[in-house]
């Protein structure tokens, strides 16, 4: 087999026809010269008629019958007759199929350039948009709880159980490690500060109003929202995909009754009982490291008690569920209103984080400043 | 026969296929030769869907060999499995497109990876091998944004993209109206004859079945095994297993022995 570089020649014919003889090896590794020389040498030409003669063709492959696709499409758009002769079977069948049906013109809508996207008054009705639907969400929400308090609602109590065993149980791993290393943090930062003034006992009165008020919840709040939140938004995202939605929402069920509030109430419950066990073991935490400063455990603990009050884990016990509220409604906001592919879902599941997170710093920040002006 | 003359493509021997001590299917033999159009049938549940996995080296067999060209696909090394299904072009029974990607760089990530041509060829031939199925023109569109019928020929186009010697498909026609579905079988009739590929079909679509295949295989949902090798037509009227013939003549008797 003889090895030859891939060749195009536009030879005139007569008057209007030219020829457009290829020759070589049209395959993959060898470099022919790019399509746009023979539209230039065309348009000088602008022939009648064009046919590609494929007499002194050795070797093809889809290189070549790219290029003739390329001179059949640009014939076309200038008028030209495109035939061919000579050609292999073949490459007369594949053309035919090819060229079967007319390209898609693309719509404008479809052609618009990315920087339309950073337009400021289009973001803004975007993020006006988005508001609108997340107050919809939290509406629609709001009347399932109220149905299901009126017992109306068609929410499957066995659901609840399954999804409360999901978030509980089976974060109390993850839990513990985050909140016994927060507890030190908290101490090691406290005692830092605090040994200058020698009172490294008081390390214990940070600890436990840190966590109880502060970081337990928080934290617990932070890795519920990126386990079971962005669980959520992944399920209802793929349950949009393979139209479980639907198929709900046809049978008169409403998804937000049927799929929300399960997660929404398994959350609720189990958030406090979370964030209590979250605080324990942010105070032991706290008193491995004030141990490690010379504080006795006793120190520790009766420096621990008087420090603790019935408020302070009230302030954490209501903000668990308020971010309880949040990182289900983020998850499950997400979820439903997911695009119907595997790219859409994994939008959904950052989505459904992001969202939760800001949501719970704003919620947190609003309720601390509420607690404050309430001397709470 | 005719068979006999023509060169084998894939051969199957003894293949039994199990999902741990659960049975599919058992003893199955046959070929598949060059330039055929195979489909492989039977009942919904009988393996159809999972034999083709094990074709592709999906799932290993639990006993036998699948050799391609008389070369063992499921006792060669991961390296040699790889060239091997560089030759091969799979469409997945729900398209299996890359929802991320736009079409064209749904087809041209084979090229990039297995080919050596130019950025500048990779795109005029993915424009081509979209116009092949009839897609030109919609390279930037996401999958998402085509319909059903439109991402199976975008899938078709994808499998072509590094002209296979076998092109495998998963159910080609399943949720297409009967013009596209037969469309597609067109489609596929034509680019068979083209590239000289050899064609393996998983389908229950009987006028499919006999518009374009030449060879099929039939395997049973009750004794486990397949019952029916040969031409589908030739096996309509001359099997000697009535549930092949039940099943090629659409009667209600077959159904109803599947499901049982």
């Amino acid at each position: 087999m003889s090895n030859q570089a891939p060749v195009f020649q536009l030879l005139d014919e007569d008057q209007d026809n030219c020829a457009l003889s290829l020759s070589g090896d049209w395959v993959q590794g060898f470099e022919h010269t790019p399509f746009a020389e023979l539209q230039a040498q065309l348009l000088q030409h602008r022939p009648h008629a064009l046919t590609a003669d494929g007499a002194a063709l050795t070797n093809w492959d889809s290189v070549l019958m790219a290029f003739l696709l390329q001179c059949h499409n640009c014939c076309i758009s200038q008028d030209i007759t495109f035939n061919t002769r000579n050609m292999p079977e073949g490459i007369v069948k594949l053309l035919e199929v090819a060229t079967a049906v007319k390209p898609h013109e693309q719509s404008e809508e479809q052609q618009k350039p990315w920087w339309q996207s950073l337009n400021p008054v289009e973001l803004m009705h975007k993020v006006t948009r988005d508001i609108t639907e997340s107050l919809a969400f939290i509406g629609e929400v709001a009347i399932a709880f109220v149905r299901l308090l009126a017992g109306k609602a068609n929410t499957r109590f066995t659901d609840i159980r399954d999804f409360c065993y999901q978030a509980g149980p089976n974060a109390f791993g993850i839990i513990s490690l985050t909140s016994v290393l927060v507890g030190m943090i908290l101490a090691y930062l406290g005692a830092a500060q605090l040994q200058q003034f020698g009172a490294q006992v008081y390390v214990a009165n940070l600890v436990v109003i840190g966590m109880l008020r502060e970081m337990g919840v928080l934290m617990t709040a932070v890795v519920m929202a990126g386990r079971t939140g962005a669980a959520y938004a992944a399920q209802l995202g793929t349950m949009q995909t393979n139209e479980e939605i639907d198929a709900i929402t046809t049978m008169g069920i409403s998804p937000i009754e049927f799929l929300v509030m399960p997660r929404m109430l398994a959350l609720i419950a189990v958030m406090p009982l979370l964030v209590i066990y979250a605080n324990l073991l942010g105070i032991i935490g706290g008193g491995i490291v004030a141990g490690g400063m010379g504080i006795s455990p006793l120190q520790y603990i009766t420096q621990s008690q008087s420090a603790f009050a019935i408020s302070h884990i009230m302030v954490g016990l209501i903000k668990s569920v308020v971010f309880a509220v949040l990182i289900a409604i983020a998850g499950c906001r997400s979820g439903i209103n997911s695009g119907r592919s595997s790219a859409a879902v994994g939008q959904a599941a950052t989505e459904a984080v992001v969202t939760a997170i800001v949501y719970l710093i704003v919620a947190d920040a609003a309720i601390n400043i509420l607690f404050q002006q309430l001397g709470i | 026969m005719m068979q006999e003359e023509r060169k084998v493509h894939i051969e199957i021997r003894d293949v039994t296929m199990a999902y741990g001590s659960f049975v599919i299917q058992r003893d199955l033999n046959f070929n598949i030769y060059e330039g055929d159009i195979f489909v492989i049938m039977g009942g919904s549940g009988c393996g159809k869907s999972t034999l083709l996995k094990h074709m592709l080296g999906l799932i290993p067999p639990s006993a036998g060999d699948i050799a391609y060209h008389g070369t063992s696909f499921t006792q060669a090394s991961p390296k040699q499995q790889e060239a091997m299904r560089q030759r091969w072009g799979i469409t997945y029974q729900s398209g299996g497109l890359f929802s991320a990607m736009t079409l064209a760089e749904n087809v041209s990530l084979p090229l990039q990876l297995y080919t050596q041509y130019s950025a500048a060829d990779i795109r005029s031939i993915v424009a081509y091998k979209l116009s092949l199925v009839g897609l030109g023109g919609y390279e930037s569109y996401y999958p998402s944004e085509i319909s059903g019928g439109m991402a199976k020929r975008a899938a078709l186009a994808r499998a072509i993209a590094l002209d296979p010697e076998i092109l495998f498909f998963d159910e080609p026609s399943a949720g297409l109206d009967p013009i596209s579905s037969r469309l597609l079988d067109e489609l596929i009739m034509q680019l068979k004859e083209s590239i000289g590929a050899t064609v393996v079909m998983v389908t229950h679509e009987l006028p499919s079945i006999f518009a374009i295949a030449n060879n099929c295989v039939y395997l049973d949902n009750t004794s486990r095994t397949m019952i029916g090798y040969g031409d589908p037509a030739y096996l309509r009227d001359h099997s000697d297993q009535a549930v092949v013939k039940q099943f090629l003549t659409r009667s209600a008797a077959a159904a109803e022995e599947d499901t049982a």
